[in-house]
């Protein structure tokens, strides 16, 4: 550490450097978490235009603006966009910012490595999206890209596909390494681990999942590059492979990746609740154990995407049990939360509006999680837009709304002005109906046997899907909104102290607003 | 910073020993991802689930045919995509006996002007059944040359065990014929895949 904070102030002499270096090169936590945001920004607006581009075609029956096959290329890209360059770099951004702030630290542990896993993701999401121009098309099989769909059927921009897999791969797990080693070996002196604030916690949880799973995911597109490129035959049956060991291979990686996805709104979630409710976090041991429970669950689950492949009967059993089962420490979490809130003060800010609506809307797609689970049943709901239901009301309201509350949160701490209270309520409620005019109907949708991933429809469906549309319209439209607050809120606006928040904990608001370059150089003494 | 009393300049742990660590992790667990198709297939053949009939069967004892039970076993033969050859079971179905061994033959020829070489692969269902499936002798085990416009019979023998659970009355057993491409090219690949 001492090599690296000696180079640092003769380079930039306590201040940021000037013009286009200072972003190219550099490694302090607060610059480099504010890319990610940005970058996660960008990538949300694009995965959500191509969104845009679902709806409009879903609007009506029949195929009124795209071809079938653009429409796959929009699902798959879609899905890729928002998973891994929306929702995991903003929370690595978010990580990057406060994690050091919120131990008292003076910036990440391995801050030149911190700057490589950043640049790496522009770089990968350049392949990606290229791929949209090449011959073919972009990748078309949907972003679980199950075999012998995306190897032998896939277009030849596959190959693109699957090293921009590689890259983000790379950054997540440097990111994860980097995360791991702040937190286990710069936190402040008195700052045990059982004293860490949630959001920490949950970030360390996260970072081990990502070491754990990334490299499988990277593994299953390096067997598939193989296939498509080698001559092997990991998923052809016709030399002896099996199509099915891919989906293992893949959901081994994508069930602990949706955790990977939540578990760091969950922390921010239990800062942002206690902080307008008055009150000191319910629980706060439980709430540690049931994310770590969590956690060694999610590995033990990955079949019940599977269910209708032919899992046996006993293997049907083990899967739903063990699925059923994440209920419990889930449970405890939404109860420590709904407990944190009983008798408080509250207030209704809109990070606190954003963090209820987390609560809320989330167990609802718990629960259709839980029907899903539930094996006998899942051979109805399988592939249809109750899928698509539910695990949009776990990552847009879920992941989304966390990410929204944690910005409008620290905003005022990363700007040194308030944001605009009158238009963050704004997008808040334009956000709360539109998503659910658009994802609610997909309940019904799927339970009367609409198919996912199709860009047409039978007649019946017609209605619930224009209404599906206009609230998805409603909901992506209002994001631009979003933009709107974030600009004026860095451009001015009302000053923020120290403490913005009346009843808000935590090192990260000894700090002036906004938080100076350098922070924490000599660390805080934590009680 | 650098004048300052450095006080993170003695982390509680060294920064390389914790990435060295999850360094580590992260190679292990790529090694993981491969090693589950072994770990896969080892899985399978265990359990006989996904319908994965295992390899020769050698009989270790002699046992009489328990003539209580009959049990039908029915066939199915497809081809692979882009595969010309015309591929059927002699017979659709045969009703056997657990415990005795039954030899049926399954008709193919090469329509093309070329020699071609194929590569059956079996499927089984139900897959509870896969344990008690038994083959002594199957066109699968190996390859199939068929020279340009050349068809042969292919035979199968074969015992359901006396240990079938009794729940079951029916077996499926489905063969998917691939193209495996010219003789000289195909000894150079694999002439017999493990679970044939």
């Amino acid at each position: 550490m001492s090599a690296v904070a000696d180079t640092h102030a003769q380079d930039h002499h306590h201040g940021p450097a000037s013009g286009i270096s200072r972003w190219l090169l550099t490694t302090n936590h607060k610059d480099i978490g504010t890319m990610y945001l940005i970058f996660s920004f960008t990538m949300f607006l694009l995965g959500g235009t191509m969104a845009m581009v679902i709806r409009a075609e879903l609007f009506q029956p029949g195929l009124q603006i795209v071809q079938p096959e653009f429409f796959n290329q929009m699902t798959t890209m879609h899905g890729l966009i928002m998973v891994f360059g929306a929702v995991m770099p903003a929370f690595v951004g978010l990580a990057n910012w406060m994690i050091p702030l919120m131990i008292g630290a003076p910036d990440m542990a391995l801050p030149r490595m911190n700057n490589w896993s950043f640049w790496l993701l522009p770089c990968a999401f350049l392949i990606l999206v290229s791929t949209l121009f090449m011959e073919g098309g972009a990748p078309n099989f949907g972003w679980t890209f199950y075999a012998p769909l995306s190897t032998t059927y896939g277009p030849p921009s596959t190959t693109f596909f699957i090293f921009a897999i590689h890259i983000m791969g790379v950054s997540s797990i440097m990111g994860a390494i980097n995360v791991i080693a702040t937190i286990l070996n710069m936190r402040a002196p008195g700052m045990t681990l059982m004293k860490m604030p949630m959001f920490v916690w949950t970030w360390l949880i996260t970072a081990f999942l990502l070491i754990a799973v990334m490299p499988v995911l990277a593994g299953v597109v390096t067997m598939m590059l193989m296939d498509i490129n080698f001559g092997t035959s990991f998923f052809n049956a016709a030399g002896g492979g099996d199509p099915v060991l891919f989906q293992h291979v893949f959901w081994f990686f994508g069930h602990p990746e949706v955790y990977i996805m939540i578990l760091p709104a969950f922390g921010a979630v239990s800062h942002i609740i206690p902080t307008f409710s008055r009150k000191p976090l319910f629980g706060y041991a439980s709430m540690v154990y049931a994310v770590g429970a969590i956690a060694m669950l999610s590995f033990l689950v990955w079949a019940h995407h599977m269910f209708t492949v032919g899992v046996p009967v006993a293997g049907q059993l083990f899967f739903m049990y063990a699925t059923l089962l994440i209920a419990v420490p889930t449970g405890v979490k939404v109860f420590n939360w709904v407990a944190t809130m009983f008798r408080g003060s509250l207030t209704f800010e809109t990070p606190m509006l954003f963090a209820i609506a987390f609560v809320i809307l989330f167990s609802i797609g718990g629960f259709s999680g839980l029907m899903l689970a539930i094996a006998p049943a899942d051979f109805q709901y399988h592939d249809t837009y109750f899928v698509v239901a539910h695990f949009h009301y776990v990552l847009v309201p879920g992941a989304i709304f966390g990410i929204f509350a944690s910005a409008y949160f620290w905003l005022p701490k990363w700007t040194g002005h308030m944001y605009d209270e009158t238009l963050g309520k704004t997008h808040f409620w334009l956000s709360f109906v539109g998503m659910n005019m658009a994802f609610f109907p997909m309940h019904f949708l799927g339970l009367a046997g609409m198919p996912r991933r199709i860009p047409d429809y039978a007649l019946q469906f017609a209605d619930f899907n224009m209404v599906s549309s206009i609230g998805a319209f409603m909901f992506g439209s209002t994001q631009l909104l979003f933009l709107l607050i974030v600009v004026k809120c860095v451009r001015g606006g009302e000053k923020a102290s120290a403490n913005p928040w009346e009843g808000a904990e935590g090192l990260e608001w000894t700090v002036p607003s906004p938080a100076p370059y350098h922070t924490f150089s000599t660390p805080p003494e934590v009680k | 910073m650098a004048e300052q009393p450095a006080n993170n300049a003695a982390p509680q742990r060294s920064n390389a020993r914790v990435v060295g660590w999850c360094l580590a992790s992260a190679v292990g667990m790529f090694a993981f991802g491969f090693a589950l198709v072994p770990l896969y297939d080892v899985f399978c053949d265990i359990t006989g689930i996904n319908g994965k009939t295992s390899g020769r069967y050698v009989s270790t004892e002699r046992t009489a045919a328990d003539m209580t039970r009959t049990i039908k076993v029915q066939f199915l033969a497809q081809n692979g995509p882009d595969m010309p050859w015309v591929f059927r079971p002699v017979a659709r179905s045969v009703e056997v006996h657990p415990g005795e061994a039954t030899t049926v033959n399954f008709y193919a020829e090469n329509p093309t002007d070329r020699d071609m070489v194929a590569q059956a692969v079996p499927s089984l269902s139900p897959s509870e059944g896969t344990l008690y499936f038994h083959k002594t002798e199957c066109f699968c085990f190996n390859q199939q040359p068929l020279a340009a416009g050349e068809s042969t019979e292919m035979p199968l023998v074969f015992i359901v065990d006396r240990d079938l659970p009794s729940y079951i009355t029916k077996l499926t057993l489905s063969y998917t014929l691939y193209d495996q491409g010219e003789p000289q090219a195909a000894v150079l690949r694999t002439t017999t895949i493990d679970n044939g």
